[in-house]
């Protein structure tokens, strides 16, 4: 078990590193730090004096190591666009994306499991055709198109949904939240929905698939001759079955969360990382696209992990071989 | 020829499944229309002389508007009908190329990694891993954006939509790369495959000739349905602002532009050109699934 945990540790430095030199490479060699950071009219000796006191001559290992203990003390260095700090920039948007991708996935748990189990039970049911045949054209639906297609709907034409923004929020030491307010979760429901579609069709065609496959086992099949209510059969002996390979997807999901979340954000101006992100593209900030590239691999590393524990939790077999 | 191919399975239950000729019928309405945009459309969207600002904001035919605009035209004058042509002609343009140049390079690399094996085996794979746990819309923005940095300003403009291609292409191939891998470990093992080999034949000449038209069938499937990817994330990118400059606007700009009048009564300068993206990928898609089941028998 020990062991398990530290080899995974382990995996996960050697991924880390490897953005952290994507990210490096990037600020090092996708356009000159110092003319992005001078003016024209700086000569070309300040310019030597400064790339010279900013360690820009040193060997390639030597500013590698430097950008990475950087970053491990919090210093993310700054924005070429606001001149400000990027690790205080993309501290105030994390709240606002993990908000609104939390609350995606939970509606895509809450929804997509149960309607999962039930179009598997009752394949040949109408109910069931018609909620494939919705999900088919929710896969076909690009994410923006959902966002616009309910803002007109909700927003402009019923007019019950604020359409862009987070409402009200409320400051929590550093963590802005709307989940304390009325007006944020009104704020909330729109961009949730939005991102949250695609990952239920997913998880929902998912958990269809596999309770189809465990229906079919031999010890569901004992189960039932044994009289056990369909109730417990259903929820108990079946799904838990299908819960390991749902929540390795929901895991690999988590990316699929973050790089719509850009899209959502963007029809929602939605002030999360994703709308930094896509800001700093468009005015090449490589540096906040750097530290945006770590801190999303940060947060995938940290799912993954926790997915693994979490497969120990669930399957008691896995415990039993880790401990052999 | 013809005759074994009326024959064929494929056109035997294409024939039986309505929902795939409804869908083919709309893909070939669309994709013949936009290659035919020139010849077709009243008026060009590119052109400044060829509309004018007096026409602007015309609602459809049905809603009272001009008889020359069928669908209306936008704050501009365009006719929204000549736009859509142009921009699924763009649109398809850049996502058909990218579905080739990822097709190429990943069934490339695909084939050879699983022929040669070994070293060159585990670092084809390796990229492709950490590419697959990357969404393909990160990866296309990050070279997007590293671009913006390493092209000088004067080119920008007109290689954007060589950027947005090879951006799409780049994010798109490991699929390819997997199934190519996949099936020759499959194949290469067949006495077919090793009678060729023996023949002491060149490996290209055994990986072309003989392993590649076996394994077509999925390969396929997976270029329908990265192409209704590939025209998803083009329209995603051009919606963001990020992909193609709003003078030659491709359906996601067209949506874009909509987007401004959501909140006033033009409807249709953003349904329009957004039913008609929709309709193209539920219709390619349908295609797709329909093609897996052709190549998948044990699935019908």
């Amino acid at each position: 078990m020990a062991y398990f945990i530290l080899k995974r540790l382990v995996q996960s430095v050697f991924v880390m590193l490897a953005v952290a030199f994507l990210a490096f490479s990037l600020f090092r060699f996708v356009g000159d730090p110092i003319s992005q950071m001078t003016g024209v009219e700086t000569s070309v000796q300040d310019q030597d004096r400064l790339r010279e006191e900013l360690g820009l001559n040193d060997p390639f290992v030597v500013q590698f190591y430097r950008f990475t203990t950087d970053m491990l003390r919090g210093d993310f260095g700054f924005s070429y666009r606001t001149r400000q700090p990027v690790g205080d920039m993309i501290a105030s948007r994390i709240p606002a994306t993990l908000e609104l991708g939390i609350v995606a996935l939970l509606i895509s748990l809450i929804v997509g499991i149960p309607s999962g189990v039930y179009t598997a039970l009752r394949p040949r049911g109408i109910a069931t055709q018609a909620i494939l045949m919705t999900t088919l054209v929710g896969v076909s639906i690009p994410t923006f198109v959902i966002g616009i297609a309910l803002i007109f709907l909700f927003g402009v034409q019923l007019g019950w949904l604020p359409t862009f923004g987070r409402g009200g929020t409320v400051d929590l030491g550093g963590w802005t939240t709307s989940f304390l307010t009325v007006d944020g979760w009104r704020a909330l429901i729109l961009p949730a929905i939005t991102l949250g579609v695609y990952q239920l069709t997913l998880t929902m065609r998912l958990v269809r698939a596999e309770m189809m496959e465990v229906m079919r086992s031999d010890y569901i099949r004992f189960a039932t001759a044994r009289g056990i209510p369909y109730r417990s059969l259903h929820y108990r002996h079946a799904l838990a079955n299908t819960m390991v390979p749902v929540i390795t997807i929901i895991g690999l999901q988590f990316g699929g969360v973050i790089a719509f979340s850009i899209v959502t954000e963007s029809v929602f101006q939605w002030p999360g990382m994703g709308l930094l992100f896509l800001e700093s593209i468009r005015f090449v900030d490589i540096p906040v696209m750097g530290v945006y590239l770590v801190v999303i691999a940060f947060f995938f590393v940290l799912v993954n992990m926790a997915v693994d524990l979490l497969y120990l939790a669930i399957d008691p077999r896995l415990r039993v071989k880790e401990a052999a | 020829m013809l005759a074994r191919l009326l024959r064929s399975d494929g056109v035997y239950l294409f024939l039986r499944s309505p929902a795939a000729i409804v869908a083919a019928l709309v893909a070939v309405l669309v994709v013949g229309g936009a290659f035919a945009a020139p010849w077709i459309a009243t008026s060009n969207p590119y052109d400044l002389a060829s509309f004018s600002l007096m026409d602007g904001l015309l609602p459809p035919v049905w809603q009272g508007g001009d008889p020359r605009f069928l669908l209306g035209t936008d704050d501009q004058g365009r006719d929204m009908v000549s736009s859509i042509l142009y921009g699924a002609r763009l649109s398809l343009t850049i996502a058909i190329m990218a579905m080739v140049i990822a097709t190429v390079l990943g069934v490339g690399l695909g084939l050879a990694a699983g022929y040669f094996g070994g070293r060159f085996d585990a670092i084809v794979m390796r990229i492709a891993d950490v590419q697959l746990a990357l969404p393909a819309i990160l990866t296309a923005l990050l070279i997007d954006g590293i671009s913006r940095g390493v092209l000088p300003a004067s080119m920008q403009d007109d290689l954007r939509v060589a950027v947005l291609t090879l951006a799409i292409a780049l994010s798109l191939w490991v699929n390819f790369a997997r199934t190519a891998r996949a099936s020759v470990f499959v194949e290469r093992n067949k006495d077919y495959v090793q009678a060729a080999m023996i023949m002491g034949q060149h490996p290209l000449r055994v990986m072309l000739r003989h392993i590649l038209p076996n394994i077509l069938g999925p390969l396929l499937v997976i270029m329908t349905v990265d192409l209704a990817s590939a025209i998803l994330l083009e329209a995603t990118l051009s919606f963001l602002g990020i992909g193609l400059p709003a003078d030659s606007p491709s359906l996601g700009t067209l949506i874009r532009i909509g987007m401004q009048f959501l909140l006033s009564g033009e409807w249709w300068i953003l349904w329009v050109p957004t039913l008609f993206l929709v309709a193209l990928v539920v219709s390619i898609n349908v295609l797709g699934d329909f093609l897996r089941d052709v190549f998948n028998p044990r699935l019908r």
